[in-house]
């Protein structure tokens, strides 16, 4: 389990802190989501979550980050980085940059973390298939399109095989066959046991990935719960975060007035679509 | 203002490699809007790179009222069509707010007065004005993308083409985005959009060009793209139509691609 503890970080040379009094626990097995307007606090929260914060990028933070119970504060990175994956928004920032074909650059980061050489192959191929990127395992990183990289970026996260992972956004660049592919590939490994955070605009996603949502607004958590009932709750929309498709249509149908029957017809059809 | 033409265009990047567009031929008038969808890597966003210069074509050609783009120099295209990249970082280098929505304005020749009001309206249009003296890297993803835009906005530039303006948006991004494109067409001046928001997709444009191996599979409105006898072809290029779509098809409605047609037409089954 990763948990934040009152957790109250700053930026280096910033006046103000980023997140405030952030508690929130991520258990082994489950999909958290974590929504709110943009510059809320989601990307520092998945940097401190991640363990990046205040250790690779500076800063000052209070409060505690516990894995499995232990204070990270007292573990060294490379222990941190071998428990805790995490996936920015923008791929280029995730390849390596040191990797010239598809499959070096998946196989990068199990190699560094001693993986024998069998299991290491045996692992890229799998990233790489449950995103059905296997045909560019021969192609430079670097020349692939935004949507490419950005499906390698995960299949290096997959092939770590993280305990805990942490995403930032990461089917921004993706249409959607690529972005089921993801979610797809991130509930088979919390499936597995793996705990994983994805900070997500795309409330349509997490309605169907998340066991969990918090919502966070302007540094703190506003309120969290079970992903049906947050994403329902008319709090959000004012919050800066488009609640999901469905969820929309029901409201737009309420504001018409719509007759009873015809309601119920939609309600229904809704349902029917969704299932 | 300006019309688009798009004739046979082919385009290959490496010698020898897969043609990104195998032969696009379109008409885009003064003020409309198009959205342009499609799977990843079926050729949109390198026809909208065709559109303002940036890339040049392997067969065929772009007109701009009537005149071949090729023949045009690229400050004449980039007075006449502007381009918003889908990273906002590819195009931000400026120390302010304000001095990097007057960038691109001043380099196409605006001065003075019309400078200073072309700035003023692009960056109301995208709720920066109170953010003009920020660092545009203070700014979070959704501001950054909301001045890349302004940037653009500025130049006033007869077309305008987004490359999915509304990734990484938060709802008030979205309603920025949606409220320029309103503005820009309504005052003559052309939107292409190339978007993987069905929503916003079948809420904002009156065309919707559906693309796939470099090809144009559909052309029409939202109704018609949206509509259940084209849902074999969208799904042949990953893209699936709008919840609203589904439902209408589903209640027997026929083709209501958003929330308020399909609200519209149960109303009037209602009330008949």
């Amino acid at each position: 389990m990763l948990a934040l503890d009152a957790v109250t970080y700053r930026y280096a040379g910033a006046r103000r802190a980023a997140l405030r009094e952030v508690s929130l626990e991520l258990r082994d097995g489950e999909v958290l989501g974590i929504v709110g307007a943009s510059e809320a606090g989601k990307t520092t929260l998945a940097l401190v979550a991640s363990g990046l914060a205040p250790r690779a990028i500076g800063g000052t933070l209070r409060g505690r980050l516990l894995l499995d119970g232990d204070d990270v504060a007292a573990l060294p990175m490379h222990e941190v980085a071998a428990q805790v994956g995490i996936g920015f928004q923008n791929p280029a920032t995730q390849l390596s940059g040191v990797t010239e074909s598809v499959f070096e650059e998946v196989a990068f980061g199990p190699m560094n973390l001693g993986v024998p050489r069998d299991d290491v192959i045996a692992r890229t191929w799998d990233a790489l298939t449950a995103l059905r990127v296997e045909t560019l395992a021969e192609r430079d990183p670097a020349r692939l399109s935004g949507g490419q990289q950005q499906l390698v970026a995960i299949a290096g996260l997959l092939a770590l095989r993280p305990r805990h992972l942490v995403l930032d956004e990461p089917t921004a660049q993706l249409d959607p066959a690529g972005t089921r592919l993801v979610a797809e590939a991130l509930a088979r490994l919390a499936a597995d046991g793996a705990s994983i955070c994805v900070v997500e605009q795309k409330t349509d996603l997490l309605a169907g990935l998340a066991n969990r949502i918090a919502v966070i607004d302007a540094g703190r958590i506003a309120f969290e719960g079970p992903a049906a009932e947050v994403l329902a709750d008319p709090r959000i929309a004012d919050l800066g975060i488009t609640p999901p498709a469905p969820v929309r249509l029901a409201r737009a149908a309420a504001a018409a007035a719509l007759p009873a029957e015809p309601a119920a017809r939609l309600a229904d059809a809704i349902q029917g679509v969704i299932a | 203002m300006t019309e688009l033409v798009a004739e046979g265009l082919v385009h290959v990047y490496r010698e020898g490699g897969v043609r990104a567009l195998d032969g696009v031929s379109l008409r885009i008038g003064a003020g409309e809007r198009v959205a342009l969808i499609g799977q990843n890597g079926s050729g949109k966003t390198t026809l909208v790179r065709h559109l303002n210069g940036l890339l040049r074509p392997t067969e065929g050609r772009v007109l701009v009222d009537g005149t071949d783009a090729a023949t045009l120099t690229v400050a004449r295209l980039a007075r006449t069509v502007g381009l918003v990249f889908q990273d906002p970082d590819r195009q931000i280098f400026s120390p302010s707010v304000r001095a990097e929505v007057e960038f691109g304005a001043r380099n196409i020749g605006l001065a003075g007065q019309e400078l200073r009001s072309a700035v003023a309206e692009a960056l109301a249009a995208t709720g920066l004005t109170g953010a003009a003296s920020v660092n545009p890297y203070d700014l979070g993803g959704s501001r950054r993308k909301l001045l890349a835009l302004a940037s653009v906005l500025a130049m006033r530039t007869p077309v305008l083409v987004l490359d999915e303006p509304t990734t990484g948006q938060d709802a008030r991004g979205v309603e920025y985005v949606r409220a320029v494109i309103e503005a820009v067409t309504a005052a003559g001046r052309t939107v292409v959009a190339v978007s993987h928001d069905m929503r916003f997709v079948a809420e904002s444009f009156d065309r919707v060009v559906v693309m796939r191996d470099g090809r144009v599979i559909l052309d029409g409105t939202p109704a018609e793209t949206f509509a259940p006898d084209s849902w074999e072809a969208l799904r042949s290029t990953f893209v699936e139509p709008p919840l609203p779509a589904l439902v209408g098809s589903r209640l027997g409605l026929g083709s209501t691609p958003t929330d308020a047609a399909l609200i519209g037409r149960l109303h009037s089954s209602s009330s008949a």
